[in-house]
């Protein structure tokens, strides 16, 4: 069996009287696509938020690669090596796609004001080196042509593939995608789903948040399924489908 | 990056005429190569202001704090008030780096805030070293009160002085001119500085920022002290300008930092183009010549037309800064000249 990359234990997180996520503990093993599925509002989210540093946890512990991860500051999570897409794209709208990919490289790279003032050779080295694992990632994902545009010209797919080609530009163990595939067409969900295959094949370890219930059944190794904040099951898709409490908890609040 | 013939010709002519200008003012008399000078000033703080607001997106109202700090500290360094008399070249470096401090100080209490918050507190700011600088009399006397300090020295380089006139090969090089001279070497490099910057890691980082601070967090940036470096650095660069101005003044007092100096240096910003060089010279240059254009045109046409003075200048100056802010922010919110990232990318692909 493979390694553990990500233990979740135990995670509490409250808003207000919400209690968004209950003693929700999950282990991700190194090189698997793990969904994450559940209705409306089950708290998917909040716990991509928990696992990112954006929101304090109220309970519980994160251990990445076996240590406890820092989740006081989210850039420190980035450069442990979790990398995120998110559910309402963020993007920067007015940097062209290039840019934002270079952006995702930040992590990885050193060169500081006087660096980049004086011009010196190292910091010249390591923008050209910044530009080419940009351009490649830009290739990667399909959008090499889109590389001069503003973000914000893109296509709806193209943002989505951007936010991805970012997050892969901090070379992250752990890429978690929120609902990729939401608002695509049936074309650009099947490249997407080409794209996360490609991506375990290379080695990456992937957390996919999904409400398309035949890409999460078709692509996740295994899946855990969260309801009001708790999570109701964890298993490979098959036995995930036909557990009753999921049906259940999906029975009547959606039409999948 | 490589330049075309024609944009090398293009930079060639504008150097020549840069080169030329103060001669061509000085026919109109000194007070215009003044007013130039006042001008490239305000290109410098704006270039500054526009680290923080233009790439960084930090709305601040206090920036003339800045320029107050590096003014003070050339004129306590280079006056009789203590009787320190320090080379420039010792000291604007010295002013550059206690703005920076200023800058660090001011940014690091508000990381937290964002838009209107930050921009109240930094006018806060703004205002608290104003205050200072009016009251810091006693019972050290630092800053000498609301009187300000007099008689501050001006620039020397080995026998040349700026105060006065020198004659080489025929030509008359008067203290405006000298300082002319030397604004535009300091000018020239910050706007290397600042493009260098624009382009670089901290650059994007300071946009990434602006553009979506969960977002660029989330990617690794690590945003809090990312932003106390754009405070840092557009501090800096206005601590410059302060010194600069205590020479050429030889005379700083409070009175010069009001909170309408922030604005008026924030409107250039904005006005010329947030984020974008050129743009931001732009908007300093329109700003700071229209009203002076005005100061000596509206006088004696309307003498001349009238025979009497209808409308006093000072008031058609601020009816024409606002108009001309109101019809920008309505026609061309992104300024008169918008950042052309988009553009520039594609080029340089190509290339
Ligand atoms: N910042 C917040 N402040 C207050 N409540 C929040 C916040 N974020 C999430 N919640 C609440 O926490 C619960 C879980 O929300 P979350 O966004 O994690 O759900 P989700 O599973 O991602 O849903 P969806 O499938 O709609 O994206 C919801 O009740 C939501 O209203
Ligand atoms: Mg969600």
């Amino acid at each position: 069996m493979a390694e553990t990359l990500l233990e979740a234990r135990a995670i509490d997180k409250r808003f207000g009287g919400v209690q968004a996520l209950k003693d929700v503990s999950l282990t991700i093993r190194s090189g698997e696509i793990y969904g994450l599925i559940g209705p409306n509002g089950a708290g998917k989210t909040t716990l991509f938020n928990v696992f990112t540093g954006l929101y304090p946890l109220d309970g519980g512990e994160v251990l990445f690669c076996g240590l406890p991860l820092n989740l006081e500051s989210p850039h420190q999570v980035a450069a442990a090596g979790i990398a995120r897409t998110f559910q309402n794209i963020r993007l920067f709208g007015n940097m062209t796609a290039l840019e934002n990919v270079m952006v995702g490289r930040h992590v990885r790279t050193r060169a500081g004001v006087f660096g980049a003032m004086l011009r010196t050779g190292a910091e010249r080295a390591e923008e050209a080196a910044i530009r080419r694992r940009a351009d490649e990632l830009l290739h990667y994902v399909g959008i090499a042509d889109r590389a001069g545009d503003l973000a914000r010209h893109l296509s709806y797919g193209d943002q989505r593939r951007l936010e991805i080609a970012r997050a892969l530009a901090t070379d992250p163990k752990l890429l978690a995608l929120d609902e990729p595939a939401a608002g695509m067409n049936a074309t650009e969900t099947a490249a997407l789903r080409g794209l996360i295959e490609g991506l375990r094949r290379d080695g990456l370890t992937v957390l996919l948040i999904e409400h398309d219930v035949k890409l999460v059944m078709g692509l996740c190794d295994r899946v855990a399924v969260l309801d009001y904040g708790e999570k109701i099951a964890e298993d490979v898709p098959e036995s995930v489908r036909a557990n009753t409490k999921v049906i259940e908890a999906y029975l009547g609040t959606s039409a999948h | 990056m490589n330049m075309s013939g024609r944009e090398k010709l293009g930079l060639a002519l504008i150097a020549v005429a840069l080169i030329a200008l103060p001669f061509v003012l000085a026919l109109a008399g000194t007070a215009w190569v003044r007013i130039t000078n006042f001008a490239v000033l305000f290109v410098l703080l704006s270039l500054g202001l526009n680290i923080v607001v233009g790439f960084a997106g930090l709305l601040d109202l206090g920036y003339v704090a800045f320029y107050a700090v590096g003014a003070y500290v050339y004129a306590l360094l280079a006056s009789p008030h203590f009787g320190l008399h320090l080379p420039f070249w010792v000291i604007l470096p010295i002013g550059a780096a206690v703005a920076c401090i200023a800058g660090v100080i001011l940014g690091a209490p508000t990381l937290r805030l964002r838009g209107d918050y930050l921009a109240i507190v930094t006018l806060g700011f703004g205002e608290i070293v104003r205050i200072f600088m009016n009251n810091l009399s006693s019972p050290v006397n630092l800053t000498n009160g609301p009187k300000g300090i007099n008689r501050i020295d001006s620039f020397r380089i080995g026998p040349v002085n700026f105060s006065g006139s020198d004659t080489i090969a025929g030509l008359v090089f008067s203290g405006p001119i000298k300082y002319y001279y030397f604004l535009m070497l300091v000018l020239l490099a910050v706007i290397v500085i600042n493009r260098r910057l624009q382009d670089s890691r901290i650059g994007r980082a300071w946009v990434a920022i602006r553009e979506d601070e969960v977002a660029a967090k989330a990617s690794g940036i690590n945003t809090r002290n990312i932003k106390l470096l754009a405070f840092a650095m557009g501090a800096s660069f206005g601590g410059i300008a302060g010194g600069m101005f205590a020479a050429m003044q030889t005379f700083v007092s409070p009175e010069s930092f009001v909170l309408n100096e922030s604005i008026m240096i924030l409107a250039m910003v904005v006005l010329g183009g947030m984020g974008n060089i050129w743009g931001v010279i732009a908007g300093a240059v329109l700003l700071s010549f229209v009203p002076e254009l005005l100061r000596y045109t509206v006088e004696p046409a309307q003498m001349a037309l009238f025979g009497k003075l209808l409308v006093d200048p000072e008031v058609l100056r601020m009816l024409v800064f606002g108009l001309a802010l109101v019809f920008t922010m309505r026609f061309r919110p992104a300024g008169l000249w918008p950042e052309t990232r988009h553009r520039r990318e594609m080029n340089e692909n190509r290339a």
